[in-house]
């Protein structure tokens, strides 16, 4: 099926995007896309039409959350997750604070609204991808809004540890 | 009709902002907006923030896709070697942990035993993950698998939720092992990959997870309180360890740090 695999393959760049986003880290992100087409490759036999881009965003969304759940186990492996690089003046810096306001989110929060603000992916796609009704990813998104504003506006309150 | 004064919902500020709002609702909010300077300033924030967002992460796109994420590679090598590098790294520092904890009990044991008991397992995975219609001989959805598996090989048996790893209790079967009964416990996942774990009595000292692997299986085991438990699965060691991982905590029962609905079978705690 070469159209399977050229939908993969035209998908790699927006899933690269997704990951890095979601992780913060770029050996992290390429783990998980890389995982993630291992398995659409290994499964391509259960792909039974529909959106493969949908689809390709549901493995990695939940391999994510997998490896999320296996490092909450042992907390001393959360500095992985933080990037200690030194503030920065300039553009750098707000850069720097959009990461650290991302970071400081529950990842439900943080896919969903990564998916649709970055990914550009429809409120129902988002619902399908987190296996969640469309009021759920409303409210995720919706809280997802309110913590990044109060930590931009200066609240900045300890980041929680990931879930 | 444009009603100046309709409530507008918070849904359709967001909505506004992601461009979901349905077409009969536009102008109303566009309205309401303009009388509610609040509101508009929250749709600025968060605009904002997509815009922050989009700048930050959007050139990855952009990005050469590395060599190791090409699609005809992955095809022909699974996983590379600077994934599995990866991988490994990540494996040593999940497992380094547990070792540092199991050190205070550990003492060299007997190496055969544990070759044993791996290669018991790996004969059982491999016979009857291949089954298609009879791969179990009780149900999960029996209630009687786990007493009576329990009373059999001797322990209070748990049968681990691995539902974070997308892998469902199929059911397990009473197996004759070199030191008495063993007990054999599958998961299948939604792909069709299969998993088992496999337990029973073995005379050793507890023993960390240890890894194994052969002719695409591989297995991880551990000992424990007079019994040996080995995870089986196909040979990606990661996964292997971080399902081997899960089962091996929740058998001992210390609770999840994450809080996921746990459909655990409400089994007595292991005796001891």
């Amino acid at each position: 099926m070469a159209g399977f695999q050229q939908s993969v393959e035209a998908t790699i760049p927006a899933l690269r995007r997704y990951a890095r986003a979601l992780t913060r880290n770029s050996d992290t992100a390429d783990d998980l896309v890389q995982d993630t087409l291992v398995r659409a490759l290994r499964s391509e036999h259960l792909f039974h039409g529909g959106d493969v881009r949908s689809w390709l965003y549901t493995i990695l969304t939940n391999l994510n959350r997998n490896r999320l759940r296996s490092l909450a186990r042992r907390p001393f492996l959360m500095p992985l997750e933080d990037n200690d690089a030194p503030d920065m003046a300039g553009p750098e810096a707000g850069q720097r604070d959009i990461e650290r306001a991302l970071a400081g989110l529950v990842e439900d929060q943080r896919a969903a609204l990564l998916l649709v603000v970055l990914e550009g992916l429809t409120y129902r796609e988002v619902a399908e991808v987190q296996g969640v009704p469309i009021g759920t990813v409303m409210s995720r998104l919706a809280r997802a809004r309110v913590q990044i504003k109060s930590y931009l506006d200066g609240e900045r309150p300890a980041l929680r540890r990931i879930k | 009709m444009i009603d100046r004064d309709s409530p507008v919902t918070e849904d359709e500020l967001h909505a506004h902002v992601d461009g979901e709002l349905a077409a009969d609702r536009q102008e109303a909010v566009a309205a309401w907006l303009a009388s509610h300077p609040d509101a508009a300033a929250l749709i600025f924030a968060w605009r904002a923030q997509a815009e922050a967002i989009r700048a930050r992460y959007g050139a990855v796109a952009a990005e050469p896709v590395p060599e190791r994420l090409k699609l005809d590679r992955l095809a022909r090598n699974g996983r590379s070697w600077r994934g599995i590098a990866a991988a490994a790294v990540i494996a040593a520092f999940l497992v380094g942990g547990f070792v540092g904890w199991m050190a205070r009990g550990a003492s060299a044991a007997a190496p055969d035993s544990f070759e044993l008991l791996t290669t018991e397992a790996l004969t059982a995975h491999r016979l009857y993950i291949g089954e298609v219609r009879h791969p179990i001989e009780v149900g999960a959805s029996e209630s009687h698998l786990l007493p009576w598996l329990s009373r059999r090989v001797g322990t209070a048996l748990r049968a681990p939720d691995l539902g974070g790893f997308d892998l469902k209790l199929l059911g397990g079967r009473l197996l004759p092992g070199i030191n008495g009964p063993a007990a054999l416990f599958m998961y299948e996942s939604g792909t069709g990959e299969r998993y088992t774990l496999f337990c029973t009595r073995l005379k050793a000292s507890r023993t960390a997870l240890r890894y194994n692997e052969a002719n695409n299986f591989a297995a991880v085991h551990w000992v424990e309180g007079d019994y040996g438990y080995v995870v089986s699965g196909p040979a990606d060691k990661f996964r292997l360890k971080s399902i081997a991982k899960a089962a091996y905590e929740q058998m001992e029962n210390r609770p999840p740090a994450s809080n996921r609905s746990s459909a655990d079978q409400p089994m007595s705690r292991r005796g001891s």
